[in-house]
C-alpha cells in the first residue's frame, strides 16, 4: 500500500498513525526506547469514560508503563514528577493526575505494581513479579555457586557476577 | 347509516393530529367532552330524522358548532360541522326534577335547506353547561361569520376611504375631502392609512377581549407587512444593502411566529386542555422542527410557542404534560430525552444511525483525523444547533464510534482507534 492510500483508510490504525508519522521524519524515541504509534492518537492522553473503550485505553497504558520501565530499569515513579511518558509534547498532550492515578492504580491491581506511600503519590513498578524476583535471586545464587554463604544487598547489586548478568 | 347522517350536516375537516381546521378568523370559545347529538322526534312531514351521533367531542367556535367523533380512527362517523347561521333558536334549558338525575341537555333548531330538526346536544361528559350556553348564546348573537363576509379583500379599514375618492376630476372629491394628486396624493394616501392602522392597533391593545376581536385585523395586518417585505426585497437589486436584508427577514420570521389566532386555552378546554394543547403543539411544531434539522430542544419550543400564542401563555409543566400525551396521539413527533437530561423533541422518523453515518465521515476526514472535531464543527456539517450536536457526539462515544481529547484547546472527539490498536505492531 501506498502512503496515499493509507491515509484514506479511515478505520485502519496504520493509516492514521503512518499520517502521524510522515510529519516527523525520524523515528520517535525515548532514549533508546521505541514509542509506539498511539502515543501519538490526542485521545490517548485522556480519561474515556466509556467502559470498552477505557477497558482497551487502560490495557494499552499498562503494557505501555511496565514495557518502558523494563528497559530503562525504572522501578519507583513519582505522580507529581514529570515521568515522559505522561506527556507527548509533539501533539502537546499530557496526563491529567486522576488518569495518572488511574492506570498506576490499574497496575496495582494486577499485582504489578504497589502504592509506596497512603496518599498514592509514589509507585513501585514490579516489571517482574514479586515472586519471579525470588526465582531470579534463586537461579543467581546456583549458578553462581553462592549457596551456603553470606552475601550483603550490596554485593548482589554490584557485584562482578550481576553487572554480567544483563 | 352514518352518510345520512353526513349528508345533513356538512362534514368538518380536521388535521393529521386530530385538531380542526378553523377558517381564517374563526376563534375557539369552548370545548365539551363526551357528548351526544340526537334528533328530537317529531311527527313534521318536513323535518328530517338523522341517526344519533354518540360520544364526542364538541367545539364551539365563534363560526360553528363541530362536533368530532372521540376515536378517528375506529369510529364510523366523521366529524361534522353546524354553522351557527343555520341556527334558528335556543331553547332555554328548563330546571325541573327529572333534570337533576339526567345528564343535562341543550336543544336548539337547526334549518339546513329548508329542512329543519331540533337538535339535542346531551353533555355525558363533565363539563359547564351554563358556561356554554352562555357562550353558545354569545357566538350566535354575536354574528361574527357576517363580519367576515363583509370586509372582504382583506385590508383593514383604514384603505376604504382612500379607495373611495378616484372618481371625475377636480380637486375635491365627491366625499369633500381634499384630493391631492401626484406625489403629495399618494403620501396624503399613505398617511391616512397609517393613522388608521395607529388608530385600530390602540384600540386594540385597550381591552384584551377587544384584542381577540381584533385578532383577524392584527393577522391581516401582518399578512400585509409580510407581503410588502417580500416585494421590497425581491424588487431590489441583488446589490442592495446587506444589512437592510438581514433585518427584513428578521422582521419576517417574527412576524410568522405570530401566526395562531386561536389558542387553546384552560378556559375553553376545561378538562380536555392537555389534550388540545397537546395536538395544537404537535401541529404548530412541525415547522420549527424542519428549520432546525430535525431536531430542537424542548427550551427553544417553550419559547417559540409562548410567542406565537401571544397572550395565553402555557407553563413549562403543561409543555411537558402535553409532549408526553403525544405517546397516547398518533403523531409525527416525539419526546426524548438523552442521557445528559436534555430534552429534545424529533421526527418520529428520525434516525440515529443515519446521523453517525454522516458523523462518521465527517471524523474520517484527513483534518479531522489530525485535530479532531468540535461540537461546532459537527454542527455546521450536520446543519443542527450545537447543543444537538453535542449531544449527537456524546451518544456516538457511548455507542463506541468516538473518543473524546480533552485538552486546553477544547473538547474534541476522534474516531475511535482504540479498538484497533494491537500490541504486536505497534511501533513508530
Amino acid at each position: 500500500m501506498t502512503g496515499r492510500r493509507r491515509s484514506h483508510c479511515p478505520n485502519c490504525a496504520q493509516g492514521f498513525f503512518s499520517f502521524k508519522s510522515r510529519s516527523t521524519k525520524e523515528m520517535q524515541k525515548l532514549g533508546d526506547f521505541k514509542l509506539p504509534q498511539f502515543f501519538n492518537y490526542p485521545p490517548y492522553f485522556t480519561l474515556q469514560p466509556v467502559r470498552d473503550t477505557r477497558e482497551k485505553q487502560v490495557q494499552l497504558w499498562k503494557e505501555f508503563i511496565l514495557d518502558y520501565c523494563r528497559t530503562q530499569k525504572i522501578f519507583v515513579i513519582e505522580l507529581e514528577e514529570e515521568f515522559p511518558l505522561f506527556s507527548n509534547h509533539l501533539i502537546e498532550r499530557s496526563l491529567s493526575n486522576e488518569a495518572r492515578e488511574a492506570f498506576l492504580s490499574a497496575l496495582v491491581s494486577e499485582g504489578r505494581a504497589e502504592w509506596l506511600d497512603r496518599g498514592h503519590r509514589k509507585c513501585l513498578i514490579l516489571w517482574h513479579r514479586i515472586q519471579d524476583w525470588a526465582d531470579i535471586l534463586l537461579h543467581f545464587v546456583r549458578d553462581n555457586g553462592f549457596e551456603d554463604s553470606v552475601m550483603t544487598v550490596e554485593e548482589i547489586r554490584t557485584g562482578v557476577e550481576s553487572r554480567g548478568n544483563r | 347509516m352514518s352518510t345520512a347522517t353526513t349528508s345533513f350536516f356538512e362534514p368538518a375537516s380536521v388535521t393529521s393530529s386530530g385538531r380542526p381546521v378553523l377558517h381564517q378568523a374563526e376563534v375557539e370559545c369552548h370545548l365539551l367532552s363526551s357528548v351526544d347529538i340526537e334528533p328530537e322526534p317529531t311527527t313534521t312531514a318536513n323535518s328530517l330524522d338523522f341517526p344519533a351521533l354518540k360520544s364526542g367531542l364538541v367545539i364551539l367556535t365563534t363560526y360553528r358548532l363541530l362536533w368530532l367523533p372521540s376515536n378517528v380512527t375506529t369510529d364510523n362517523s366523521n366529524p361534522i360541522a353546524i354553522p351557527l347561521s343555520s341556527v334558528t333558536h335556543i331553547f332555554s334549558t328548563k330546571k325541573s326534577i327529572k333534570s337533576m338525575f339526567h345528564s343535562p341537555r341543550i336543544r336548539f333548531q337547526v334549518s339546513i335547506h329548508s329542512r329543519s330538526v331540533v337538535v339535542t346536544l346531551v353533555i355525558r361528559g363533565k363539563g359547564d353547561i351554563d358556561v356554554f350556553l352562555t357562550k353558545f348564546w354569545d357566538c350566535w348573537r354575536g354574528r361574527a361569520w357576517e363580519i367576515g363576509k363583509d370586509s372582504g379583500g382583506g385590508s383593514s379599514s383604514g384603505s376604504v376611504p382612500a379607495s373611495g375618492s378616484v372618481s371625475g376630476g377636480g380637486l375635491y372629491s365627491s366625499d369633500g375631502s381634499v384630493r391631492l394628486v401626484g406625489v403629495s396624493g399618494i403620501l396624503r394616501k399613505e398617511q391616512e392609512m397609517w393613522e388608521s392602522t395607529d388608530k385600530s392597533l390602540q384600540e386594540a391593545f385597550h381591552d384584551l377581549n377587544a384584542l381577540m376581536r381584533k385578532a383577524k385585523e392584527m393577522v391581516i395586518l401582518a399578512e400585509k407587512m409580510r407581503q410588502k417585505l417580500l416585494s421590497g426585497s425581491s424588487s431590489q437589486s441583488s446589490s442592495g444593502n446587506d444589512e437592510e436584508m438581514g433585518s427584513k427577514e428578521e422582521m419576517q420570521d417574527w412576524l410568522l411566529s405570530v401566526g395562531i389566532v386561536s389558542p387553546v386555552t384552560k378556559e375553553s378546554a376545561g378538562a380536555m386542555y392537555h389534550q388540545q394543547l397537546s395536538r395544537q403543539l404537535a401541529d404548530f411544531v412541525r415547522i420549527p422542527l424542519e428549520k432546525a434539522g430535525g431536531m430542537i430542544n424542548l427550551i427553544d419550543i417553550y419559547c417559540l410557542f409562548n410567542r406565537a400564542r401571544g397572550t395565553e401563555l402555557i407553563s413549562p409543566e403543561d409543555l411537558l404534560q402535553a409532549c408526553s400525551l403525544w405517546e397516547k396521539f398518533d403523531v409525527p413527533v416525539m419526546l426524548r430525552k438523552f442521557d445528559s437530561g436534555v430534552k429534545v423533541i424529533q421526527n418520529k422518523s428520525h434516525s440515529d444511525e443515519e446521523v453517525f453515518a454522516r458523523i462518521k465521515n465527517l471524523v474520517s476526514k484527513p483534518e479531522a483525523l489530525r485535530s479532531g472535531i468540535t461540537a461546532s464543527d459537527a454542527a455546521m456539517t450536520l446543519g443542527i444547533a450545537p447543543a444537538m450536536a453535542k449531544e449527537h457526539l456524546l451518544t456516538a462515544e457511548s455507542k463506541g464510534l468516538l473518543c473524546r481529547d480533552i485538552s486546553p484547546d477544547g473538547f474534541r472527539f476522534f474516531i475511535n482507534l482504540f479498538p484497533e490498536i494491537n500490541s504486536d505492531d505497534i511501533h513508530l
